[in-house]
């Protein structure tokens, strides 16, 4: 885990959290503590003046770089860089898109160890995350807690004995959290059992959403669940109920798995070998199909048919195809038609290069 | 169950509205859901949370509402008024110029307004250490629930002695 040294080095570095290992990996593509925190004696984001912004860019910078836990990472300030650079960090799911839009002093700093990152100036001053591959939950939580701790060394809070940590929006107030898990449940989707078991996760006062965030569509049957509520109960107690409710949920899809493997398995390799083929050979495809298509053979390899690329390979399509991901890959900027005809050449030689990889393991 | 509109179908979308203090429940199909502009849970991520608190505090009547609106934050000057219509607060002052306002929002958003989890360790002072005592009460409040009772006996013991701590430490000490 060394720390990349400017936005290149990152870019050439898959996202930490695609990387297909820890628990779960096969369905649980990642894992997310996110805490909100703000400054106490600067107006909240939206109120402060563009000068106080700086000073907390500043006062951040410092407070990370003395931490032994985030210090000797990478600060990356939104208005030094270019809007692909700057879509290219939400696509790898570092940056929100209030942070990516490069009109305000912000940044974010990647720490050393890369599953940790902190975005300043975004709706709160901080918003510290750790973003970890597979079902770690409280991994993901021992390492945000260490990181704010650090970072409480030598920031002054904004905090409240009764309410908590104070934040911009009191839908964030108490504990500032956000524990969330990306996960993948397509034999639900196809069984037409997901409706029901996204009424009982919201029911227990769990949230889902789709794979970018806030107001985005759910595509390839990955679906982002997260706690809702912040106050009234500890982080433990928010971590511990997503992570029950997560483990039914593997359960549940483990059982449709099973299901359709033992009533549909023609039917349901060959979903996965026309899903492969498509992507192994086509020559113009969008982001969406991508997904959608990935989703399909991601099920083939978590159910071990033999022949197709390993996990990782399929969560990096997932980020590497979406459009400023090509386009900063590319060098430069492209039309959607073009984009398409790009995507397919980057989806066709990734998948080749796996083949061959795959190729030579066997031979040796 | 069947469709409360259409009666054909079985009902397999559910909606719960409360509407001052009275709950409505409504069963309906999926086919009736979509066609009356209701939204299965995996499109309700599209609501804007502005809209959403708008709505939650908009439940005041005319008079109140004037009063309320014209309460101004001494430190950042943000006026509740401007907190309704964006959803966001100027500082974190305004928690203490509006709380009035906010203990019942909060309560309506998280079901609960008092904070349980950590605390700033900079702060060192009573305030952590009471709450560090009010965690241990839940924590032992969950063993107890869960039957783990040795669990239980060593959560009391530590509750105890801190408590006694407390006792032994003279009030208004410097920490």
């Amino acid at each position: 885990m060394s720390a990349p040294i400017d936005f290149a080095g990152l870019f050439a570095t898959p996202a930490p959290w695609l990387r297909g290992t820890g628990p779960h990996a096969e369905m649980v593509l990642s894992t997310r503590i996110r805490l909100a925190r703000n400054l106490r004696e600067v107006p909240f984001t939206h109120r402060a003046k563009d000068e106080q912004l700086h000073g907390v860019l500043a006062r951040v910078g410092g407070a990370v770089q003395a931490s032994p836990v985030l210090g000797g990472g990478l600060l990356l300030k939104m208005q030094e860089c270019s809007a692909i650079e700057r879509q290219v960090l939400v696509e790898r799911h570092l940056v929100s898109h209030e942070l990516g839009d490069g009109a305000r002093p912000r940044g974010i700093y990647v720490a050393k160890d890369d599953r940790i990152s902190v975005m300043v100036n975004e709706e709160d001053h901080l918003r510290l995350q750790s973003l970890t591959p597979g079902f770690q939950l409280a991994e993901a939580w021992a390492l945000a807690d260490a990181a704010d701790d650090e970072l409480d060394g030598s920031l002054e809070y904004a905090f409240s004995d009764d309410i908590g940590y104070l934040t911009a929006c009191p839908t964030n107030a108490g504990t500032g959290l956000r524990a969330s898990v990306l996960i993948h449940l397509p034999a639900l989707v196809l069984l037409e059992e997901i409706q029901r078991v996204l009424k009982s996760i919201m029911q227990v006062g769990l949230n889902v959403r789709g794979l970018y965030g806030e107001h985005s569509e759910i595509m390839g049957n990955l679906f982002q669940i997260s706690n809702q509520t912040t106050l009234g109960r500890s982080e433990r107690d928010s971590i511990e109920s997503l992570e029950r409710v997560t483990k039914q949920i593997i359960e549940t899809e483990e059982r449709a798995r099973e299901r359709m493997l033992r009533d549909a398995r023609t039917q349901l390799e060959d979903k996965v070998w026309r899903a492969y083929g498509t992507l192994r050979y086509c020559r113009s495809i969008q982001a969406k199909e991508v997904i959608n298509l990935c989703s399909a053979v991601r099920l083939g390899v978590a159910m071990g048919l033999e022949g197709l690329c390993p996990l990782r390979v399929v969560n990096e399509l997932l980020v590497s195809t979406q459009p400023a991901h090509l386009q900063r890959l590319a060098g430069e900027e492209m039309a959607p038609p073009e984009r398409n005809l790009y995507r397919a050449q980057v989806v066709r030689e990734r998948l080749a290069a796996a083949e061959r990889e795959a190729g030579e393991s066997r031979s040796s | 169950m069947l469709c409360q509109i259409c009666g054909k179908n079985p009902a397999s979308v559910h909606f719960t509205e409360i509407h001052d203090n009275t709950m409505s429940e409504i069963h309906v199909c999926e086919r009736c859901a979509e066609e009356k502009g209701m939204h299965t849970p995996a499109q309700q991520h599209q609501f804007d949370i502005a809209d959403l608190l708008a709505g939650m505090v908009d439940s005041m009547t005319n008079s109140e509402e004037e009063r309320v609106g014209h309460v101004v934050c001494p430190r950042c000057g943000l006026q509740y008024s401007s907190f309704k219509e964006t959803g966001r607060l100027g500082c974190s002052e305004c928690y203490k110029a509006f709380q009035n306002q906010l203990k019942p929002l909060l309560r309506r958003i998280h079901g609960d307004t008092r904070h349980r989890g950590k605390a700033p360790v900079r702060g060192g002072t009573a305030g952590a250490a009471l709450r560090h005592v009010q965690r241990l009460h839940d924590e032992l409040q969950r063993a107890v629930e869960r039957e783990e009772f040795e669990r239980a006996a060593q959560i009391r013991d530590e509750i105890r002695k801190l408590e006694a701590e407390a006792r032994a430490a003279v009030p208004g000490s410097p920490s």
